[in-house]
């Protein structure tokens, strides 16, 4: 288990180092200099490389970039002046962090009630309507269902504030633009896991020895169809993570995703490239927690793992 | 036991009617694979129903549908901005007076050739790199392993944004970005299947009767594995189009004045409040080519793989 975890850490190093690597050297590709203005002089541009380190040779740079990333200095915003791009992310991440948690949670439970009723009544009305949410869910885009969910519950009935972030009524439509693939996905889930394990012979010795339809659903079923659902927590992270950039866009909601979108339009290379690796590292560290949990659940992975 | 003696008839050693052995078979017409998941698929009518719109959706894309209009989808018209539905222009006009139904489906064509070139760099890269991987194994099989876990740790989006500030935005920058990672899933399955198939029997019998290597991944190891192929092609196939509408959203993907169905929710949203039909249009497109993929693709999954059927 051990030798399995930290052969997972060395690839999240790696790709981290990667990626990293990668947007330092883009970052000296772009075209244009915030010091090409021909009003310098060439001492007050040749003092303005020193001050930022521009006139050392590339590799020098490199390595202080590194090492700067590696402290979680990600460089100042080209577009909002002298603003640390590690200080707007952290002002932003307190808003999406509260609106994607509140999504997952929703998803969650809306998303297991529903799976578990579908499967109950397999093949009834009930299992067929939550097989059609769950496609619809998976197939129409939180871009669409955004603007929907504004047009319908925003203007038309007015139950909802359709913009900005003031209270907690602004942050219902957001997360429930984005909780509708969680819902579908939890529930697609759910309801194939537990028609399967309702077939296994452990659930007809269940209830060959007597208990009750409810024991035998809670004890047996339930709880062997929840523990897979732990690997479909990295693509949900992952997924929450890219909606919220055009959910955030939609809602005017002022957090990470929000910011990132406007920075792509105003040309903001150091907040991308900042914001960016700041994705990657939350992308990653998803995918080696799912990794780590898939281990501890399924041994035959880890040993194959380890064998490779 | 006691044996009883018996009278012994010539009658008795009469050869039996063939036909009546006959009924007693159970076994019904031979059929093969493809023929059996045909049929299991032609039982699933919302995945028929979505093969049929797929077929359509691509016939309206590149032929019918900028057929049916005089309008180009550059053309502007101030003059008759934001003219609603009418019989003239079926889905109404933008700001700049431009024929909705022609950018449309000219949105529609950009969606179905990411889906198309996912679908080709799954079969021309993955399937390839993950037969190649799979069936030399050893030190090659590492190496180009630790290739794929590394590309896998970096997520298409960042790949995406980074290629986009590199390069132009547009389909050649969106192609590229898929390129690099779009196939890594793939070549993940189909290695799996090579490294379980080729130690079977009749990979073996197949090696002693003198097969080359080629001849034996071509003609065996491969047809045994286009189950899982086509499956997972069917799930790619959402998922790029998904990624290019989103990147054209965000501003990434393809630029004005060029359409993609991405961009034109991304300009229809701010305008709905006044213009709602601006928004359903491509929004509907957008969502019945998500959701007939998704259909057909389990059905395919039901159909190629009884096992996995739920």
């Amino acid at each position: 288990m051990i030798r399995y975890v930290a052969r997972r850490v060395a690839y999240m190093l790696i790709a981290l180092f990667v990626i990293a690597s990668i947007t330092f050297f883009i970052s000296k590709l772009l075209p244009g200099s915030p010091f090409a203005n021909p009003k310098l002089t060439p001492q007050i541009r040749q003092q303005l490389f020193e001050k930022y380190g521009l006139d050392e040779p590339v590799t020098v740079q490199y390595v202080k970039y590194m090492l700067n990333v590696a402290q979680g200095d990600l460089g100042n915003s080209f577009y909002f002046e002298n603003r640390p791009v590690t200080q707007m992310i952290l002002e932003g991440l307190p808003v999406s962090m509260f609106i994607g948690v509140q999504a997952v949670i929703f998803g969650l439970v809306v998303g297991l009630v529903l799976g578990i009723v579908a499967a109950l009544r397999h093949n009834t009305l009930w299992d067929t309507a939550a097989v059609v949410i769950a496609v619809l869910g998976v197939s129409v885009p939180s871009f669409i269902l955004g603007p929907i969910l504004q047009y319908w519950l925003g203007v038309k009935l007015g139950l909802f504030p359709i913009a900005f972030f003031e209270s907690w009524w602004h942050s219902v439509l957001p997360s429930l633009a984005l909780a509708v693939f969680v819902i579908s996905t939890v529930a697609r889930f759910i309801r194939s896991e537990m028609l399967e394990v309702m077939g296994q012979d452990y659930t007809t010795l269940a209830r060959a020895k007597g208990l009750s339809g409810l024991a035998v659903i809670v004890r047996h079923v339930l709880r062997n169809s929840l523990i897979p659902l732990v690997t479909v927590l990295a693509p949900l992270t992952i997924y929450i993570i890219t909606g919220s950039l055009v959910v955030e866009q939609i809602f005017a909601v002022p957090g990470i995703g929000e910011q990132f979108v406007t920075s792509i339009f105003v040309s903001d290379y150091s907040m991308i490239l900042g914001t960016t690796l700041f994705f990657s590292v939350l992308f990653i560290l998803a995918l080696l927690i799912q990794d780590i949990l898939y281990g501890i659940i399924d041994p035959r992975i880890r040993v194959s793992g380890a064998k490779e | 036991m006691e044996t009883r003696h018996r009278e012994l008839t010539p009658d008795l050693f009469e050869p039996t009617d063939v036909r009546a052995q006959e009924g007693e078979r159970i076994a019904g017409p031979p059929t093969s694979f493809w023929k059996d998941a045909w049929r299991r698929l032609k039982r699933n009518r919302g995945a028929l129903i979505s093969l049929g719109v797929i077929f359509l959706l691509f016939a309206m894309a590149f032929a019918i549908g900028p057929l049916l209009s005089p309008y180009s989808s550059y053309g502007q018209d101030l003059t008759r901005a934001y003219s609603g539905v009418s019989s003239e222009f079926w889905f109404g006009t933008d700001k700049f007076g431009r024929d909705m139904w022609t950018r449309v489906w000219s949105g529609a064509r950009v969606s179905l050739y990411i889906g198309l070139l996912a679908a080709c760099l799954d079969i021309f890269v993955g399937v390839v790199y993950g037969a190649v991987s799979g069936f030399l194994g050893g030190t090659v099989d590492d190496v180009m392993q630790r290739v794929i876990e590394i590309l896998n740790g970096i997520p298409y989006l960042v790949i995406a944004i980074l290629a986009m500030i590199v390069f132009q935005p547009g389909i050649l920058t969106i192609s590229i970005a898929l390129g690099i990672t779009g196939w890594t899933f793939m070549a993940r399955i189909v290695r799996g299947r090579m490294l379980q198939l080729k130690e079977q029997d009749f990979a073996l019998a197949s090696r002693s009767l003198g097969a080359s290597r080629f001849r034996l991944v071509w003609k065996h190891l491969l047809p045994n594995s286009l189950g899982p192929i086509i499956v997972n092609l069917m799930f790619t196939i959402p998922a790029a189009i998904f990624g290019e509408a989103f990147l054209s959203f965000i501003g990434l993907g393809i630029q004005v004045p060029d359409a993609s169905l991405g961009s034109l929710i991304s300009d229809a949203a701010r305008e709905m409040r006044f213009h709602p039909y601006l928004l359903w249009f491509p929004a509907a497109v957008f969502c019945l080519l998500m959701i007939c993929f998704n259909l057909l693709g389990d059905g395919l999954r039901d159909a190629l793989d009884p096992k996995m059927r739920k």
